[in-house]
């Protein structure tokens, strides 16, 4: 019971092999749906069955909403597992699964269009008694009223769009002389890249620290959090090292960040695993950002502390189960660290596509989900990350120990990698210390 | 050089080439428009990141060798510039 007999995943790479392995696992048959571009990649190899949805561009193959319903209905799969990006957080798909008849791994539309609008998302929050960044969760009409509001807030602040995400639709703003500037460029860049050209002010929180609470709620309104990982290392706001516990917090505010998360996920009727993402400023105040209504590719250092699998509770609770564990039996145990392993220039962040002629990493005493194998090739199309590196030690020391040790004897040739970046975080005597904020890689890349 | 002379516009990378800045706006340039050296003529998406492709002359953008959103490899010519 509980499980599907068999799961189509919208997705490709590291989280198509990783959601296939736990398929394997439980018992459920799997369908890969690839694009051209991926017709060798691993994930296609290891599915039970796969199918070409179309070339290599992302829009014409896995953003492909009406072929991918096809697929599924076609190979007779019950339930679509998105994995992260692509068809993840897009309502329209989820309401396509919704009209066919076909599970969505994932919250239900409403929750995705709640959690997508920022304002609609701060509002809830603030209800909930869930602290929020300090600004003016309305709509700002004109650039007169936005100069208003803004000297009652004071600067700096960030402008923001409603629609935007992970960086992309934010401009900090210093004066009014900037406000005014910024502000139809910003209302037009999200009209364009989100179809919603609304704006918001936030005040703006110099060297803020990322952390991040996993949650995973039941159709029978209860919910537990699976602790907090810390997220600050981060390159263009894409985050580049992970780990939990976050060496930021003493064990009052974690209490109470945890606490604050389950407020807020309760307060919407939240059902699946999700992500409550909160900044946190030099005085250990926190603040909530933006809910992610989907599988993380941190969710790894949780996996480790935990020894849950993640994918397996999305499955359960996707299947209406109620949680399989009271918040008591959630134990933490030890020390995860994850590293990113990007196809790109170290220095620069450039992109390095090619094919993967070496790829040794040692197997003992490591976990690796990784998109390649040797002989790959890492295609210009989709997502730099290569894979994902993760080590479990017995206290934090421990785990970056074992972290050094990997990259120092992992052999990547064929692309460029980011590893000489995280061989000298690893040794960085500031992230030993565990004393970083999200502005630490600009700082060790001067 | 003289003005007569065609100069390719080659791709550095690899990758999905666009000619517009976003789906929604005109193209950069048209065949037949006149061109500044450094103008952008166009984007090639590669892992996530956007490249600018510019011209590398003045002159008058002949004709481009590859469509919107085709795929190029690193040193295809995506444009003349006379």
């Amino acid at each position: 019971m509980s499980y599907f007999d068999k799961i189509l995943i919208a997705n490709r790479g590291e989280i198509a092999r990783r959601i296939i392995r736990t398929c394997k696992h439980v018992g459920i048959r799997t369908v890969a749906v690839y694009s051209e571009a991926d017709v060798d990649a691993p994930f296609v190899e290891e599915a039970d069955e796969a199918v070409c949805i179309g070339p290599a561009q992302a829009k014409k193959s896995y953003l492909d909403i009406e072929r991918v319903i096809q697929v599924a209905k076609e190979t007779e799969a019950k339930a679509i597992h998105p994995g992260y990006g692509f068809l993840s957080e897009n309502p329209v798909f989820v309401r396509r699964c919704e009209e066919e008849g076909i599970v969505f791994i994932g919250p239900s539309a409403r929750i995705i269009e709640l959690m997508g609008s920022k304002i609609e998302a701060r509002r809830q929050m603030q209800a909930a008694g869930v602290p929020v960044v300090p600004g003016w969760d309305g709509k700002l009409a004109s650039v007169e009223e936005a100069l208003f509001i803004a000297e009652s807030l004071g600067y700096p602040l960030m402008l923001k769009a409603s629609a935007g995400g992970g960086g992309i639709g934010m401009q900090l703003v210093h004066t009014p002389d900037e406000l005014q500037k910024a502000f139809d460029s910003t209302m037009q860049r999200a009209a364009s890249y989100f179809g919603d050209g609304t704006l918001f002010l936030e005040k703006w929180i110099s060297n803020p620290r990322h952390i991040e609470v996993q949650v995973a709620c039941d159709a029978q309104g209860n919910a537990v959090h699976l602790f907090e990982r810390e997220c600050s290392v981060q390159r263009r706001n894409q985050k580049v090292i992970e780990e939990s516990p976050s060496p930021y917090l003493d064990e009052n505010t974690r209490a109470e960040l945890l606490e604050t998360a389950l407020r807020g996920v309760k307060q919407i009727g939240y059902v699946t695993v999700g992500t409550m993402e909160f900044i946190f400023d030099d005085k250990k105040n926190f603040y909530f950002l933006e809910m992610n209504t989907r599988l993380q590719v941190e969710h790894p250092v949780t996996e480790e502390i935990t020894g849950l699998d993640l994918v397996e509770w999305q499955i359960r609770l996707a299947a209406g189960e109620p949680l399989p564990l009271q918040q008591e039996n959630i134990k933490r145990n030890g020390h995860a660290m994850e590293c990113r392993l990007y196809a790109e220039d170290p220095q620069t962040f450039f992109p390095s596509p090619g094919t993967l002629t070496r790829l040794h990493i040692p197997e003992n005493d490591v976990r690796l989900d990784f998109a390649v194998i040797e002989g790959s090739v890492v295609t210009p199309f989709y997502d730099p990350m290569i894979g994902k590196i993760i080590t479990h030690g017995h206290d934090r020391a421990d785990a970056i120990r074992k972290m050094e040790k990997v990259l120092e004897t992992c052999r990547v040739e064929g692309v460029k990698t980011n590893t000489p970046l995280l061989q000298k975080v690893m040794r960085d005597e500031e992230f030993r210390k565990g004393q970083y904020t999200t502005r630490f890689l600009d700082k060790l890349l001067v | 050089m003289t003005l007569s002379e065609n100069k390719s516009i080659i791709s550095p990378v690899p990758g999905i080439f666009y000619r517009k800045p976003s789906p929604d706006k005109d193209v950069f340039v048209n065949e037949g428009d006149s061109v500044k050296a450094g103008d952008v003529i166009g984007l090639i998406e590669v892992m996530k990141n956007f490249y600018e492709i510019k011209a590398e002359a003045d002159g008058v953008v002949e004709r481009f060798c590859v469509e919107n959103e085709d795929i190029v490899d690193a040193g295809q010519e995506v444009a003349v510039v006379k």
